[in-house]
């Protein structure tokens, strides 16, 4: 059946100009990276994280030069001293002002786990990236490869590099303890950066960079990585305080850090024996600040998570 | 499903040996020769304890007869005790060590989802709040100061439990607790959040809506699902509670395989070294393996799956 129009020109009107804007957008959009900002702003736990680290990242530097003391500087007439003015975090068993010590501890466990982090960064991405694109035979291979890797217990082979490295009674060296930890640490990053490229590479924007004749490798660093950025991040983050944790332990154990350089780690070791001659802030110290590192990362880690996860967006 | 067991168990032994093969060559890789290094030696005295360790043959042969040592059962003799093999030490430090582990493994897998589940059903309120803030502390605070603490708050000024020692129950208890917390927290945490996901599911308004009671909806409902990803991290917090031992039985003084093993590496005992490195590593594995186990039979879905390769 045939409809009929009978369309006449009074039915019509000229557009006003309001209406022309109808489908103008009235607020400015929001980015990805200043959205997640927005939102990670709103987490108060996960700012105090931010705020702590942005605090002892610059303390790590400037707080060994405040109090004029330098972290080698023995002085046996001033062993022990407890918390006071001068000494604002007491002296240790030999005559070391422990202020300058625990910043100077502060920037090895920092630089450790940053540098850590950012080498399982490298790598993970490499490998994970590269098992991500290849064919499905070389994929297989390598993620079993990787999944024995993993399986090797972490810290038990870090002792192993650091006794191999290292002549007895000495510390190790950074870069020893560096290599040692992330020797294994990488893989976790890996298996997220691959499962991430799988899935990312069936893409509407993928295959519309193929189409246009980019190259594999192209895709990969252009435009998988940048879109897996999140998750990687929030990997990061969480991977620093492990690296601490790792070198703490180590250091605990006597494998750490060589004397008079520190790390926190160390220091809390060297606390030890204050302890029981009632020096107790000898070890309180360099616990607190461990710890208040550990749960910045912690905090900082979990409340970009959810900053990130778009299932949490109101 | 038993392909994929069969897959998981083959994987075992290639990690297995690829821990003996890496930490054989690690420790015949470091320079020079235990030997060597004590005071000066007459030259046959020197040749005999080679020929007695069997370092006088080419490495890849070493190689083999430790290969085959070990697959006996064998670990080897420690260097700096005359009396005890390295099995001895493992047969005496183990079954202690083992405890402790034991004992903060349960605490960790009783207390954690418990922690993590309450937080969830009082989101925002003061339960959540308070296990969240102890969950927090528990990954904050390295063992060896939440033990330190222990000692000298609970143990030394209170005096509730002794300070350090070994052979009865009460000595367990602040080691294991201190060895428990971080894994405990670690669980809570997770167990909140999937908690959290699993309480947003339709299901559950679905099984509430039928007019069950609240705790059957939590517990057999909300519960049995969320728990799924807290059993798939058990093996890497079995990992984290061996390692911890390390620390907390030097802490506490406990004639654990830990112990033993800190020991080692303080006297460069380095057949003690492979050795105890070796066993944690087959102990770790067979517990990965039995975890991955747990959790095919727990979860359905991932038999089906595994069925269908």
């Amino acid at each position: 059946m045939k409809a009929e129009y009978n369309l006449k020109p009074d039915l019509f009107s000229t557009a006003s100009r309001e209406d022309r804007n109808a489908e103008k957008m009235h607020r400015p959009s929001i980015r990805y990276w200043p959205d997640v900002w927005r939102r990670l702003k709103m987490n108060k736990l996960a700012m105090t994280g931010l705020v702590i680290i942005c605090l002892f990242s610059i303390m790590a530097f400037v707080g060994t030069k405040i109090n004029g003391f330098k972290y080698f500087e023995q002085d046996y007439s001033l062993i022990n001293i407890h918390p006071d003015k001068v000494h604002w975090f007491g002296t240790d068993e030999l005559g070391r002002d422990m202020f300058t010590r625990v910043w100077f501890g502060t920037r090895y466990s920092l630089f450790i786990g940053v540098t850590a982090a950012l080498i399982d960064f490298v790598l993970g991405v490499l490998y994970g990236g590269i098992a991500g694109i290849t064919t499905r035979r070389i994929d297989a291979i390598m993620m079993r490869v990787a999944e024995v890797i993993y399986s090797i217990p972490y810290l038990l082979i870090v002792i192993l590099i650091s006794v191999v490295f290292t002549s007895a009674g000495q510390g190790s060296s950074l870069f020893v303890m560096i290599f040692a930890m992330t020797l294994t640490s990488w893989v976790p990053m890996a298996i997220l950066v691959r499962g991430q490229v799988l899935q990312l590479k069936e893409s509407e924007y993928s295959l519309a960079a193929e189409s246009l004749g980019a190259t594999r490798g192209w895709i990969l660093l252009k435009h998988i990585i940048p879109n897996t950025l999140g998750p990687i991040l929030v990997n990061l983050t969480l991977q620093i305080p492990g690296a601490i944790f790792a070198e703490a332990n180590l250091s605990f154990l006597g494998l750490g850090i060589q004397a008079p350089k520190s790390s926190l780690g160390a220091l809390a070791n060297e606390g030890l024996a204050g302890l029981a001659v009632g020096n107790a802030y000898q070890l309180f110290i360099p616990a607190i600040f461990i710890s208040l590192i550990m749960f910045a990362f912690n905090v900082l880690g979990d409340g970009l998570r959810d900053a990130l996860d778009p299932r949490l967006r109101k | 499903m038993k392909k994929y067991l069969l897959k998981r168990i083959g994987m075992a032994i290639v990690t297995i040996w690829a821990v003996i093969t890496i930490t054989f060559f690690l420790m015949h890789s470091i320079p020079g020769n235990p030997f060597r290094t004590e005071s000066k030696m007459p030259k046959t005295v020197y040749e005999n304890l080679q020929k007695k360790y069997g370092l006088d043959k080419p490495l890849s042969q070493q190689y083999f007869i430790y290969l085959g040592k070990i697959v006996k059962g064998d670990f080897g003799d420690s260097m700096k005790s005359k009396v005890e093999t390295v099995n001895d030490m493992i047969k005496r430090g183990f079954p202690v060590s083992a405890t402790i582990g034991f004992q903060a493994l349960l605490i960790a897998i009783c207390f954690g989802p418990a922690l993590g589940a309450v937080a969830a059903l009082n989101q925002n309120k003061w339960p959540d709040y308070f296990s969240m803030i102890l969950a927090i502390i528990g990954i904050s605070v390295p063992s060896f100061i939440m033990g330190t603490i222990f000692i000298q708050f609970l143990a030394r000024n209170i005096k509730w439990l002794p300070i350090g020692g070994w052979g009865e129950f009460r000595h367990t208890i602040l080691p294991s607790v201190a060895l428990s917390l971080m894994s405990m927290a670690q669980i809570a945490r997770l167990m909140r959040s999937s908690m959290l996901e699993v309480l947003g599911q339709d299901y559950i308004k679905t099984a509430a809506s039928k007019g069950i009671t609240k705790a059957t909806v939590v517990l057999k409902h909300a519960v049995r699902n969320a728990i799924l990803p807290v059993v798939s991290v058990l093996g890497f917090i079995v990992s984290n509670l061996l390692v911890g031992s390390f620390i907390i039985e030097r802490i506490f003084g406990i004639p654990g395989l830990g112990l033993f093993f800190v020991m080692s590496i303080n006297n460069r005992d380095y057949p003690l070294i492979m050795g105890t490195t070796i066993f944690y590593s087959i102990i770790l594995v067979i517990m990965l393996l039995l975890v991955d186990c747990a959790y095919m039979f727990i979860d359905p879905r991932i038999k089906l799956t595994k069925e269908g390769r």
